[in-house]
């Protein structure tokens, strides 16, 4: 009920803000250039080893409206801790496909896309609605979206199961040039879900110590909302020899009592005409929900139960490295400027409290859990 | 179970950028403020290296790793979407 007070609400706010937007005629802005990006991505950590490519093509049809369009592949090798200790081992692929258009008037840019994500036992579809506006001589630029989606849940080998999640987002956000070097922003983000929110695949443990190893598993349960809201805030600055300094700071909460926060600094150094080396920092920390326990004293001994990690209380520290070399005009096809980048992340998790149940220890008593992952991004990104 | 999202601190927050949007759409000239920075002023910000999404297919990767093995969601300013969580 208060979810729903809240969207219509929200949505009344946002037709409003739409409406005062339309009506203001203002200098015309210019749509993005025309390009295509290729990539291929790699992710390999915690027992998961994750690649594909993914391509997005970006057109304009007039002065005023672009088309967009991208493909993104998952190939998906799993034996993480949470399959290795109570399922086996999978292989999957996600496949997901956006298309979008963008239309500008004036210095209203308007955008509405598309999206669908396809795996064996996951189809999720959602469309998105966004407008910006310029305004105080481009100074300013404020922007506000809207988002659905629709999920339809299976689980491989289970036939009869079948179930559904939906989620609304709403978003706002201010972008402000402060002085000749810096700009700001500031956005927020509230996303309501319900329905079936759970991970089909995943248990809890409990004591039970009438089997010999002492512990017993049954199948996490989820509350069937979850509200939350996200505030994120940026700035850039142009240093004075020629590179760029990047800040964001994020906080989050939702109805789980999970709250979190996560602060990123990044840098870019231009050397020469034809190259850009690119540094960041990330630092993320989180509570766990207020129903996530590592080990459940008894059977059925909450309503709500859950021992996902991404629910737990933990951290994680990201470091990365980017390069990206712009081709001389002798390598690109015909009129086209084109770049080739390298980026590579280092995350390293740590767990507060969830337990490695494969190591030794005794059950409740084993070490935290904890991994590493690398991440690449190779991609040649062509203008034209 | 109680809950931590307060929606009267989520309706405010729009309600704020609602009212600084109106203000910034009914042009802040209009309270004696003018644009500090005149667009000949903006050659720094308008250089490549300053765009926060300089490579949008890399910044949906990133938002996708991140979301499958953090909680936090949102006001992200990139796309991302789908699991590959377990």
């Amino acid at each position: 009920m208060v979810v729903t007070n809240m969207l219509n609400k929200s949505v009344k706010l946002f037709a409003v803000l739409f409406i005062g937007i339309g009506s203001l005629t203002a200098q015309a802005a210019v749509l993005d250039p025309d390009r295509a990006d290729m990539l291929y991505h790699s992710y390999e950590g915690g027992g998961m080893t994750i690649d594909g490519p993914s391509v997005m093509l970006r057109k304009k049809a007039s002065e005023s409206v672009a088309i967009t369009a991208y493909y993104y592949m998952d190939s998906i090798s799993s034996a993480s801790v949470d399959v290795v200790s109570t399922a086996s081992p999978y292989t999957e692929k996600r496949h997901e496909g956006q298309v979008g258009v963008e239309y500008l008037y004036d210095k209203t840019l308007m955008s509405l896309n598309l999206r669908q994500s396809n795996e064996d036992d996951y189809l999720a579809q959602s469309f998105s609605i966004n407008v910006s506006q310029d305004t105080f001589g481009d100074l300013t630029n404020l922007n506000l979206g809207l988002s659905y989606g629709d999920n339809e849940i299976k689980r491989n080998g289970d036939d009869i199961f079948e179930e559904q999640s939906e989620q609304y987002r709403i978003r706002a956000g201010i972008n402000q040039i402060l002085t000749r070097n810096l700009t700001a922003s500031f956005n927020v983000e509230a996303i309501a879900d319900s329905g079936y929110l759970n991970n089909p695949y995943r248990t809890v443990r409990y004591v039970d110590n009438s089997i010999p190893s002492g512990v017993g598993y049954q199948a996490e349960v989820y509350p069937e909302t979850r509200n939350s809201f996200a505030a994120k805030l940026s700035a850039s600055y142009f240093l004075p020899y020629r590179a760029a300094l990047f800040f964001h700071y994020r906080h989050f909460n939702d109805s789980w009592e999970i709250t979190a926060s996560d602060v990123e600094v990044g840098y870019r150094h231009p050397i020469g005409d034809s190259l850009e080396l690119e540094l960041k920092v990330r630092y993320y920390q989180q509570t766990q929900a207020e129903f996530y326990s590592d080990l459940f004293p008894y059977r059925d001994a909450q309503n709500y139960m859950a021992r996902d990690k991404e629910l737990s209380d933990f951290s994680d520290i990201t470091y990365g490295l980017g390069i990206t070399y712009m081709l001389p005009a002798s390598m690109s096809f015909g009129d086209t400027r084109s770049e080739a980048s390298l980026q590579w992340d280092y995350i390293d998790f740590q767990y507060n409290n969830f337990r490695n149940p494969n190591a030794e220890g005794g059950v409740g008593s084993e070490p935290f859990y904890g991994f590493s992952a690398n991440v690449i991004r190779a991609f040649v990104s062509v203008y034209f | 179970m109680t809950f931590t999202l307060s929606p009267r601190l989520t309706a405010l927050s729009l309600k704020g950028i609602a009212l600084l949007s109106l203000i910034g759409l009914s042009g802040c000239s209009s309270m004696g403020i003018e644009p500090w920075v005149k667009p000949y002023e903006r050659q720094n910000l308008a250089d490549p290296i300053m765009r926060l999404n300089r490579h949008p297919s890399a910044s949906m990767h990133v938002a996708h790793v991140l979301e499958g093995r953090e909680s936090a969601r949102g006001a992200e300013g990139t796309g991302g979407g789908g699991c590959g969580c377990n």
